[in-house]
């Protein structure tokens, strides 16, 4: 037939990378989601929150749930949810004659799992993704490169990176949720892990005042489309179009 | 050809092994940042990229200034380039093994920068970044590989070289286009976000990149017989010195559009830059010299009397390099974060582990240019 | 042949030294011995059969660990039919209680690089009773 052994092995060769690839593209990791997917958001209600001056329910209960490390140096902190001054956390609303009370109370920032986000675009391993069942943008921690590259693309400062290991700087270790490696990025993850067993997110469950309101935006008949609906709210930057879905009630 | 790079004289070997030594010492730093985790360096929650990229970004732009010798010579017959372009592609060997060096010591779990590759995101631009400098590193080592070994056996090289040096031409400003992309599709950071970074990466890369040419073609006239010529020295000279104005022009673009707009989001970065934001002052010193250095150079190149005076022109080649350095490897980066997403300032010095481990990898770059230089030198003497 | 004492010296050297691995272990009788991993745990069986957990449980872990966080499903059906949550601390450490004891004394006979599952996953509190 006049194909010789040289021949074919370049072929073979070549067959062998191209179908890898095919497959490789093909299939899939996340599971195909047969619910109607759900789009889950939270609201602020800072009237409810602004009054309590020193609370920290929601952060500790956030932090201790997630054994978040706390490390005294602030460049290599590690927080998933805290307190913003208004100024530092709605640049575009600031202005020079803001009231006293949004001047002096600051505003409980998170991640706000956007529908557009911009650390899921730039991650180069889709180590974080946007879950297309429920919206929450997660974190892969063991596909994670530790690159950064999220922590660059993020406009609202959410994340943070492991750049020592944690567990020396965790007081009383949840057993029941891993501690991260040093090397990984890491951020609110909208207690997925709870959600699962129906459970609501901590920093909700911990809050006093019940000022954090969450549940599903398809739901015309949650609590957040009621609160939504029934309020003003804002959120963190919208000119850059990155649709987050956590609101806040001034 | 590698047996070139095996036999040399005594200061030969002498750098190679100075290099090793460099190198060594890296190592054992990384080995410390192996097991202590990225906290060794001076990069912060607020300020996550740091030395490490900023050396990655400037040295893309070294890798992909061979283009300025190869389009000449094959697209346009400029017969002057004939014995640089390999000169030109060696180089950009080094340099993007450099590049990939750097964002390898970057990474927090360097165990699974595999992932990458098995897990393919086309929508990252890292992913395109990793893809363009591979081929373009492939490239440059074929074409330079083929066509060095081509003159020493005195026959053309052959045919299909031809279409890989076309390609390398378009890749070559393709690799600093997406480059640039990293910084200028994010939103988020106000210092990058603008159409602008690609014609001022390639801008400064096309004058840092052949400044550093002729400097090494006259280390190598120096060290062996190979001289390239007084006019090709000048044309490299003459792509510098357009290449420097167009480069200092843009950033004056730059200043003008966030001055005149007011927009205090992004006057914050060039402030921070040039005279210190909130006291914060850092990189003030080194913009400055920066900006002196290159109209220095400006000067002494746009003058056909200075630019043909050796000294003059070996000095305005460093001052170019210097300049951009400092703009690309030390300003450009870090800026970015000054102020964080939530107007805070965290500023970042490196650390000395941090240098140490920079300094190992600018060590291997150098050893594989010493290396590939060393196998041209051998074989343009030996036909000599 | 030219130099044959130092080529026939040479390749003695060689050999021994390739088959270093096989008499420093006898001689020091290192590799003969059975692992014993401890099982410290009330329960009857495992999720599924002996056999199949040597054979599988690295594919299981891997594919529970993407499962989990990847594809959102938390619950394993056994092959007997009976459901337990998808979690190496909340499931298996439940019963193989302690890593060193149990995973690490296979591992380190067979020569298998150690996981690394524990740079992140804990090993359940010894002190604290367990169930949840």
């Amino acid at each position: 037939m006049g194909m010789d052994r040289r021949f074919f092995l370049k072929i073979a060769g070549w067959s062998g990378l191209g179908l890898n690839g095919i497959v490789k593209a093909v299939t899939n990791d996340e599971n195909i989601a047969t619910e109607v997917p759900k789009r889950l958001a939270m609201v602020i209600d800072m009237r409810k929150c602004r009054e309590q001056k020193d609370c920290k329910d929601c952060m500790l209960a956030c932090h201790r749930v997630h054994n978040v490390p706390e490390i005294k140096n602030t460049k290599h902190e590690i927080k998933w949810i805290w307190k913003e001054p208004f100024e530092n956390a709605f640049p575009s609303q600031n202005h020079e004659y803001i009231s006293n009370q949004e001047k002096s109370t600051p505003s409980i920032i998170l991640c706000n799992h956007c529908d557009n986000p911009p650390c899921v675009s730039v991650c180069p391993t889709q180590a974080t993704f946007r879950r297309d069942k429920d919206g929450i943008v997660m974190m892969d921690f063991h596909r994670c490169i530790g690159c950064r590259y999220c922590m660059v693309a993020c406009p609202y400062g959410s994340r943070s990176f492991n750049w020592e290991e944690a567990k020396p700087y965790i007081k009383e270790i949840n057993f029941k949720f891993p501690v991260r490696t040093k090397g990984v990025v890491e951020k609110c993850n909208f207690c997925a892990e709870r959600i699962a067993k129906n459970q609501i997110p901590a920093c909700v469950e911990a809050c006093k005042e019940k000022a954090i309101i969450f549940g599903d935006l398809m739901d015309p008949d949650s609590e957040v489309r009621k609160v939504l609906s029934a309020n003003d709210t804002i959120r963190r930057k919208p000119h850059l179009h990155t649709l987050p879905n956590v609101y806040y009630i001034m | 050809m590698i047996e070139y790079a095996l036999r040399g004289t005594k200061k030969y070997w002498t750098l190679i092994f100075t290099l090793l030594a460099v190198i060594v010492i890296g190592f054992v730093a990384y080995l410390y940042q192996l097991r202590e985790g990225l906290s060794i360096t001076g990069m912060s929650r607020d300020v996550s990229w740091g030395l490490y990229i900023a050396q990655f970004t400037f040295l893309v732009g070294v890798a992909a200034s061979a283009v300025m010798v190869v389009l000449p010579y094959y697209l346009h017959n400029y017969k002057e380039f004939g014995k640089l372009t390999i000169l030109g592609e060696f180089l950009a060997v080094s340099s993007v093994v450099m590049c990939g060096l750097f964002i390898f010591v970057d990474i927090g779990q360097p165990s699974r920068v595999l992932n990458i590759i098995l897990y393919p995101s086309p929508s990252s631009v890292f992913f395109w970044d990793f893809a363009s400098l591979g081929g373009y590193l492939l490239l440059n080592i074929i074409i330079g590989w083929k066509t060095l070994d081509s003159e020493r056996k005195d026959i053309a090289p052959p045919k299909w070289i031809k279409p890989l040096i076309y390609i390398s031409i378009p890749w070559a400003i393709s690799i600093h286009t997406v480059t640039a992309f990293i910084y200028s599709g994010l939103g988020a950071r106000s210092f990058w976000f603008t159409a602008i970074m690609a014609p001022r990466f390639l801008a400064s890369a096309f004058a840092a990149g052949p400044a550093l040419l002729i400097l090494l073609t006259l280390i190598v006239r120096k060290v062996s017989n190979f001289d390239p010529g007084k006019a090709a020295i000048q044309t490299l000279a003459k792509i510098v010195t357009y290449a420097i104005i167009i480069n200092v022009f843009f950033v004056l673009l730059e200043i003008f559009t966030v001055f005149y707009s007011g927009i205090e989001e992004h006057i914050q970065h060039f402030k921070y830059l040039f005279v210190g934001l909130h006291g914060k002052s850092n990189l003030v010193p080194f913009m400055w010299v920066s900006v002196v250095l290159a109209i220095t150079a400006i000067i002494l190149l746009i003058n056909p009397r200075t630019r043909k005076r050796e000294n003059l022109l070996i000095f305005a080649c460093i001052a170019v390099f210097v300049s951009i350095w400092i703009e690309k490897g030390l300003g450009m980066v870090v800026t970015g974060f000054i102020p964080s997403p939530l107007d805070e300032i965290t500023q970042y010095m490196p650390t000395f582990p941090e240098i140490l481990i920079t300094i190992g990898v600018y060590g291997i770059g150098l050893l594989v240019l010493s290396i590939l230089y060393k196998i041209v030198i051998s074989i343009r003497e030996q036909k000599a | 042949m030219y130099d044959a004492p130092k080529v026939i010296t040479g390749i003695i050297i060689f050999l021994l030294l390739i088959t270093s691995p096989i008499w420093y272990d006898i001689s020091t009788g290192k590799a003969s011995y059975v692992p014993d991993p401890k099982i410290k745990t009330t329960a009857k069986k495992c999720i599924e059969s002996t056999a199949f957990m040597r054979a599988n449980h690295m594919e299981l872990l891997n594919k529970w660990r993407d499962d989990v966080v990847r594809g959102a499903s938390r619950t394993y059906k056994a092959q007997d039919g009976k459901e337990y949550e998808k979690s190496l601390t909340n499931t298996c450490m439940n019963c193989h209680l302690s890593k060193s004891e149990f995973c690490v004394k296979c591992h380190d006979y067979a020569g298998v690089k150690q996981p690394k599952c524990w740079n992140c996953h804990n090993e359940p509190n010894l002190d604290s009773t367990l169930k949840d």
